[in-house]
């Protein structure tokens, strides 16, 4: 047991700590590798260009992210708050940005505003590409994830709470100010932190739309695969944490304020039909909807239509990835490929670390130790992560260094990428089993793996599943941490519509994206296809 | 509160006692969780096939004892002696025991064959002696035809039969339960303790088991342990806790009791009010304070006569209809009040009723005194 706890350690370090902590001092070394301490900091603000591009990056998050938390609120309310119609409709499609890698939407709004677009004329002259484009972009992008928390933020509310200050003749404005913003205001903070990291980190949409508007993501990059920079890609690497340490600051200093907002009594709130309100949210839900379908569908066109804006007749010839002489289907097939080993290895290493870390007896401090390290990935953005490991696994005298520009490397660093979010799921529901099976089995003389096998890993399938599918899909459609790390034998599907992008292809390009998300569509319907299976076969012990 | 019958239990534990090296022999165990001392200094001897019950209020470190004996939750200091072998530092997979837990945690997604199977499985036992042994397990519990059935389509009382079949499996020495019936409804609760000393009689299995519940310790246990606050504070029979707590604490927990603050006069004599009272046993020196003790069924009102020895005025301030008896708030002379319980027959042959003026007599034998002002004495007013 404390074997195990101990090799979980070391993974974690390995593939964790030792790179984050080559990337910390790599930033306080010269091209040499001697210590100049903050030198190459004091050369980055001395450096106007850079600064810019610092202050575009903050211009940009700062202005997606109000942008997607109204878009994001209004649509949450409608979903939870409201009778208007469609509810189910419209939570589904609002998640379909969770499928599609973040480049997608820059493409779309290439074909929709670009110089040939159909809807150049709103943009009145202004141009796509730049702060414009990468706004809009990273709105669709970062969309999902704001809508999530602010629906579980929604849909918590006591209707007594309600129902009190309408028996008080509060008006619905006041009732608006005084009881549903304060219930939720946790989870706009929380939402608002989430988008702005999300948006600030954000590598794919910038690099398709931002054209010389440069930001932090697209600098690192340009640093490090351009120029060989690798002091200053440190340095700005490191600035791209700055959100998730405020984040961390601020989370902590709202949940010293938040108090249980749900009293043991309270009841759910049950939305009562409002047919003018209701309208109005349908409309305002559609059009958010309708925008995200656009996006969605304006990318699906392009990579259908012969010559956009020229021959608008059908073909799939984008699709034949063979011909269009772009590395042919090896990048899908390595995708799946990866996808599926992150997927099966990550949800064994993730699921089998938190049941370690949860129901182990004893080394108290080691398992604390090992639950911190797992909330650390959460904080690191994918670039920062890809950069760590060029610097770690590529060093010459890393005895580990024959892994780089293997399919193990781009393995371990997705893993590690999407650890905090998989290890959040296999905790909350592994504490949801009796905490004394362990005991039980121990006093039976069972051995601790059996009872894994046998019960906990059968009473958490569904969260396996879950995990193990968040997995895959995010090993389909990243793309910011494996840009540093894939070879010539393992280039991946998303890079590869990057590269076809930038090298003026942008119809294959999206068609490389669409097979992206067709993928993780129909995993996503395979998962719920299991699920259902599970949940038939389970449902004799599941159901009182 | 009925008073429990407990005259077999004296009996048998006359038995027991009598064989010589304990079963279990706790010694000196502390245990703390971090600044937080949870056991202090706890010594304790089991004999073979006894029924030791834990008692104590809830956090007063029942369970964390029960846990160490298993070895689940290994203690800090001291020693534990299972069956000769000292067992304090063996993991709870090499010990001899047996449990059932509060929540029983019997496997969802195991059928009720499979979870009292569970343990046997993989051991030395063929396929068809574990099937007989599950049977026979089964038919000790009274679950034959429930084999097929997953714990969620079970009641409450047949899940926790399920969680003792489990645990009998594999005919431990040493039968742990942490309230084993606290999650069940009175009824079910009292039928279940006494097939489940049944039980351990038939199997001569030595049993320990963590209750709140006072009148069931008394009902179920040979020998009752209780504790507070990480101590023991008196191990006895439930007769001996009963008639004669050794500290405030055990007479105020167990049962019913009035505590009534008087002067001690002389060896043996106390001062309540403007009356004397015979006491029999230790007393404190005489011009100390003390706390009386008296249970509100050892009252006496019936062929009392004034001036009667160790008898007092009182009037009857409140009467509360309990069922097979009645409790009455009573007001002494002194201003004082006291609890006493009567048979209905008694109220109805004195025709007791509130404002009522009479007099009770506290007997001498069934008095109890403490030195020190109890603070347990505080809700009982
Ligand atoms: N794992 C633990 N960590 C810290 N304190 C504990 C732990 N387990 C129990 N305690 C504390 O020890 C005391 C005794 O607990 P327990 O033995 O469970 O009481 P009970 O008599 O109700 O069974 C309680 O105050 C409880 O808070
Ligand atoms: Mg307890």
């Amino acid at each position: 047991m404390r074997c195990c706890l101990l090799l979980l350690g070391l993974y974690l370090t390995v593939t964790l700590v030792l790179p984050l902590y080559t990337l910390l001092a790599k930033s306080l070394q010269n091209k040499d590798g001697h210590f100049v301490g903050f030198a190459n900091f004091a050369r980055y603000f001395a450096d106007p260009a850079m600064l810019q591009s610092f202050a575009n990056t903050v211009h940009v998050s700062a202005i997606g992210t109000i942008i997607t938390l109204l878009l994001a609120f209004l649509y949450a309310y409608a979903l939870t708050r409201t009778c208007m119609a469609g509810r189910g409709f419209f939570r589904a499609v609002a998640l379909i940005p969770l499928l599609a890698p973040s480049l997608l939407p820059g493409l779309a709004l290439v074909y929709l505003f670009g110089n040939q677009g159909i809807f150049k004329s709103l943009l009145f002259g202004h141009e796509i590409y730049g702060p414009i484009g990468i706004v809009m972009g990273e709105v669709f992008f970062a969309f999902p994830h704001a809508l999530i928390i602010l629906v579980t933020a929604l849909s918590v509310a006591d209707g007594r709470l309600y129902e009190a200050a309408e028996s008080l003749r509060a008006r619905p404005a006041r009732i608006f100010l005084t009881v549903t913003l304060p219930g939720c205001r946790y989870g706009l903070v929380s939402a608002s932190l989430v988008i702005f990291t999300l948006i600030f980190t954000d590598f794919g949409v910038p690099k398709v739309i931002g054209g010389s508007y440069n930001v932090l993501a697209t600098d690192v990059y340009r640093q490090v695969i351009g120029q060989f920079n690798f002091q200053m890609g440190a340095v700005v690497g490191l600035l791209l944490l700055l959100p998730a340490v405020l984040s961390f600051a601020a989370d902590r200093i709202m949940q010293r304020k938040q108090v249980a907002l749900l009293s043991a009594r309270a009841v759910p709130l049950q939305p009562k039909p409002r047919p003018l309100t209701d309208r109005v949210f349908f409309c305002l839900a559609a059009a958010v909807a309708g925008f995200l379908l656009l996006v969605l569908g304006m990318a699906l066109f392009g990579s259908l239509v012969k010559l956009w804006p020229y021959n608008l007749s059908l073909t799939l010839k984008w699709y034949d990835f063979a011909r269009a002489g772009t590395d042919g289907w090896g990048p899908y097939f390595n995708s799946l490929r990866m996808a599926a080993l992150v997927a099966a290895i990550g949800t064994a290493i993730i699921f089998g670390g938190a049941y370690l870390v949860e129901k182990s007896r004893g080394a108290g401090r080691l398992r604390a130790i090992l639950h911190l390290l797992a909330m650390i990935p959460l904080a690191v953005p994918g670039i920062v992560l890809g950069l760590s490991y060029i610097f770690f696994f590529n060093a010459p005298d890393n005895p580990l260094n024959f892994i780089y520009g293997t399919m193990t490397v781009l393995v371990v660093n997705t893993i590690c990428h999407f650890y905090t979010v998989s290890h959040l799921t296999a905790i909350t529901a592994l504490k949801q089993v009796d905490a004394e099976f362990e005991s039980v089995a121990a006093s039976l003389k069972v051995p601790l793996y059996r009872t894994f096998w046998r019960v906990t890993v059968p009473v958490c399938l569904p969260a396996i599943l879950d995990i193990s599918v968040y997995l895959f899909v995010n090993a389909m459609t990243t793309v910011s941490a494996v840009v540093f790390l894939y070879s010539a034998e393992t280039k991946l599907m998303s890079i590869n519509a990057i590269n076809t992008d930038d090298a003026g292809n942008t119809a294959a390009a999206c068609a490389m994206g669409m097979t992206i998300v067709a993928t993780s569509a129909a995993l996503k319907g395979l998962h719920s296809l299991i699920l259902r299976r599970v949940e038939r076969r389970t449902q004799a012990w599941r159901k009182r | 509160m009925v008073e429990p019958s407990f005259a077999l239990a004296q009996i048998e534990l006359d038995i027991s006692m009598t064989s010589k090296s304990p079963y279990l022999r706790i010694e000196r165990v502390s245990k703390a969780f971090g600044d937080f001392q949870a056991l202090k200094d706890i010594s304790l001897d089991v004999q073979a096939g006894e029924f030791v019950c834990f008692l104590g209020p809830s956090g007063c470190g029942k369970t964390t004892l029960l846990r160490a004996i298993a070895g689940l939750d290994i203690h800090n200091v001291g020693t534990i002696i299972q069956n000769g072998i000292d067992i304090s530092a063996l993991p709870p997979s090499q010990r001899d025991f047996g449990i059932v837990f509060q929540s029983y945690a019997l496997f969802p997604n195991l059928n009720v064959v499979d979870n009292v199977g569970y343990g046997l499985v993989g051991g030395k036992m063929s396929r068809t002696q574990i099937k007989a042994r599950i049977a026979e397990l089964l038919a000790m519990v009274g679950l034959v035809a429930q084999g097929s059935k997953y714990p969620g389509q079970l009641s409450g009382g047949q899940q926790q039969r399920v969680a003792l079949a489990r645990a009998l499996a594999m005919s431990p020495g040493l039968l742990l339960l942490d309230e084993p019936l606290s999650a069940l409804d009175a009824r079910v609760r009292q039928h279940l303790r006494g097939e489940l000393k049944q039980l351990q009689r038939r199997l001569a299995v030595t049993a320990i088991m963590v209750t709140h519940d006072q009148e069931e310790a008394l009902a179920i246990a040979d020998r009752i342990v209780v504790m507070n606050e990480g101590r023991i504070e008196q191990i006895g029979t439930p007769i001996d806790i009963y008639r004669h707590p050794t500290a405030a604490f055990v007479a105020d927990f167990v049962g019913q009791m009035n505590f009534v603050p008087v002067d001690c006069e002389s060896e043996g004599r106390v001062r309540l009010g403007e009356a004397i009272l015979d006491v029999n046993g230790e007393s404190p020196m005489a011009g100390a304070a003390a706390t009386l003790c008296i249970r509100p069924e050892d009252i006496q009102i019936r062929g009392v006569v004034v001036g009667q020895g160790n008898s007092v005025a009182a009037v009857i301030e409140r009467v509360e209809f309990l069922g097979s008896f009645c409790r009455a708030e009573l007001r002494l002379v002194c201003g004082r009040r006291l609890h006493a319980d009567f048979s209905i027959n008694a109220m109805r042959d004195l025709s007791l009723a509130p404002g009522q003026d009479l007099h009770i007599a506290l007997p001498a034998d069934r008095i109890r005194l403490f030195p020190v002002p109890v603070s347990a004495a505080s809700h009982h007013g």
